[in-house]
């Protein structure tokens, strides 16, 4: 049986956390014993990109090359998922777990009677029955989870495998599908996004400032570390809600929930709320005034100080060993 | 126009995740539970729309009897009556048939929920409902309008937003700032004492995923400070040490 992924593209690259979806869709197959990996992606998007999905595991990449798919819609590409899912008779769906991959995978899992589990964070153990490890509690706990289900989708969390860029490039075959009218009834009138910038929720490190920086006008100096780092730059809630910085950046339990490899959080003191949208961090470095903060108890490494006295230095630190 | 919110009862962000009878069940000790966050947002621009439109606002819970205090609490913010469908909520699919079976008997023009669940972070129920019942389902939206039968939103999107319309009856997963948390007054605690709350026994019992056991994470080790003046000390750790750089 083979194992389709669903791959997003942003900007005319597919994204990094598809590229892992992928990866973890070889590992699966190779502890299952094989079978094909198949990517597809819907939407216009160069070819050249898209064999770039094998060297991180598939097999085969299928394009729906449709530019009314381009957009996300949510329910067209959920029917062009299940579609391709059925053509190519696979048995587990994997994804990697973003804003369009969550609203798409709950409509497959009825449409294709699988069930279906988010946030996982590691291989499934299949030695008897099939259980997989999710993160719940907002990263606080995990469910060893098992699917009853013939059919399963599996919406991956970010650092769940390993990303592979030792594939072969993947052949790439273009399939056209006839999707219902209904399914494209809602119509996306205009995206204003970020562009050039690294994506948060993607980042391998992320810096974020908190209401310690004083004022967005300050800003430059967390761009200026985040640059050094090649980081993409977070706030915590209060610093987004007085509007300093937009809502998309706000990191935290009812904000965006990263798992960069590093978090440097300036300034932030380390409310349960922010805790629980970082502690998928590996490492935590906290920069505060405060040695009371409570972000030094979640913390690998933490500097007391004042962050207009230490951003600066820190930064030039990082040039100078580059 | 008829508008059905559906919540969830979960922990208060600032509780302590503990599990007991060997790991299989959530440790209710000391816990308070609340509205979910989320739920707390769709609710509030629900009940704005009432009033803007006036339209009939239910809220629904799928949950044992313990949950009728959070239903009440939405109540008292403002919904007209509430439902319980009378069963643990066993899994996203079996909460998402639960819904879907009112839904098909009440038939709502308006669907608001949570983008996820705090406690499980599924955030597959809108989804789901949404396929269940064929309609569009639009998550997580921090916008929303309405104007006559067309339904105005903005979706959040890694790195920014989308804006998006579509037709009445449709689904959507709530999140900040799609309207400010709505404190129940004197008054909304009052007349949600003798405000309905109807208690249906669950349709259907199918489910596809169970939890067989809970586990945390391992503790974090003590954290290595460096001196404010060393900050070279900081980058020779990330380098050598932690070899994040």
């Amino acid at each position: 049986m083979s194992i389709l992924v669903y791959i997003e593209h942003a900007e005319g690259a597919v994204k990094k956390s598809s590229l892992e979806a992928v990866s973890y869709g070889k590992a699966l197959s190779d502890k299952l014993g094989g079978g094909d990996v198949v990517a597809v992606a819907l939407g216009t998007i160069a070819e050249g990109e898209l064999s770039k999905a094998g060297t991180a595991g598939a097999s085969k990449v299928l394009h729906v090359n449709d530019d009314k798919l381009t957009a996300g819609i949510i329910q067209a590409h959920a029917e062009a998922v299940a579609q391709v899912y059925m053509k190519v008779g696979a048995n587990t769906l994997v994804l990697a777990k973003s804003s369009l991959g969550d609203a798409v995978a709950a409509r497959l899992a009825v449409k294709l009677n699988a069930g279906l589990v988010s946030n996982v964070v590691d291989l499934p153990d299949t030695s008897s029955g099939y259980q997989v490890k999710r993160s719940i509690y907002t990263g606080k706990a995990f469910a060893e989870t098992t699917v009853s289900t013939e059919h399963k989708i599996l919406a991956v969390k970010k650092n769940a495998v390993d990303l592979k860029t030792d594939g072969a490039e993947a052949a790439v075959e273009t399939i056209d599908l006839s999707i219902s009218d209904a399914s494209f009834a809602t119509n996306i009138t205009l995206t204003d996004k970020a562009t050039g910038d690294i994506l948060l929720p993607e980042a391998d490190i992320v810096v974020s400032g908190g209401r310690g920086l004083k004022g967005p006008e300050n800003w430059g100096m967390i761009e200026g570390l985040a640059k050094e780092l090649g980081a993409a730059t977070g706030c915590s809630k209060p610093v987004s809600d007085i509007g300093w910085r937009p809502h998309h950046e706000h990191v935290g339990q009812t904000g965006v929930k990263v798992a960069p490899t590093l978090y440097v959080a300036v300034g932030i003191s380390g409310a349960i709320q922010h805790l629980a949208g970082v502690n998928s961090s590996k490492y935590i470095v906290v920069i505060n005034k405060d040695p009371e903060a409570p972000f030094f108890k979640a913390a690998d490494y933490g500097i007391v100080g004042d962050a207009f006295e230490v951003l600066p230095k820190l930064t030039e630190a990082i040039k100078a060993i580059k | 126009m008829k508008i059905l919110v559906c919540i969830t009862h979960v922990p208060d962000t600032t509780s302590k995740i503990q599990f007991t009878d060997n790991n299989t069940k959530f440790d209710k000790n000391g816990v308070q539970f609340i509205i979910g966050p989320y739920d707390d947002y769709a609710l509030a621009r629900a009940v704005e729309l009432k009033e803007q439109l006036g339209a009939s606002l239910t809220v629904l819970n799928v949950g044992e009897a313990e949950t009728e205090p959070t239903l009440r609490k939405a109540l008292a913010i403002g919904a007209d009556d509430a439902i319980r469908v009378n069963a643990f909520p066993k899994d996203s699919l079996f909460v998402a048939n639960q819904i879907a079976a009112i839904a098909k008997e009440q038939n709502y023009d308006l669907i608001l929920m949570g983008r996820e669940s705090i406690d499980f972070n599924g955030g597959m129920v809108h989804g789901m409902v949404g396929e269940l019942l064929n309609m569009p389902s639009i998550s997580p939206v921090m916008k929303l309008d309405i104007d006559g039968d067309t339904v105005k939103m903005a979706r959040e999107i890694e790195g920014g937003k989308e804006y998006l319309e579509a037709k009445l009856p449709l689904i959507a997963g709530c999140q900040e700032p799609i309207a400010e948390w709505k404190i129940p007054n004197m008054r909304g605690i009052m007349s949600a004492r003798t405000k309905p709350l109807n208690v249906v026994e669950p349709k259907d019992d199918n489910t596809a995923t169970a939890v067989v056991e809970f586990k945390l994470p391992p503790a974090k080790g003590a954290v290595k400070l460096v001196d404010k003046d060393n900050v070279e000390e900081l980058v020779r750790l990330l380098k050598n040490d932690a070899k994040v750089l």
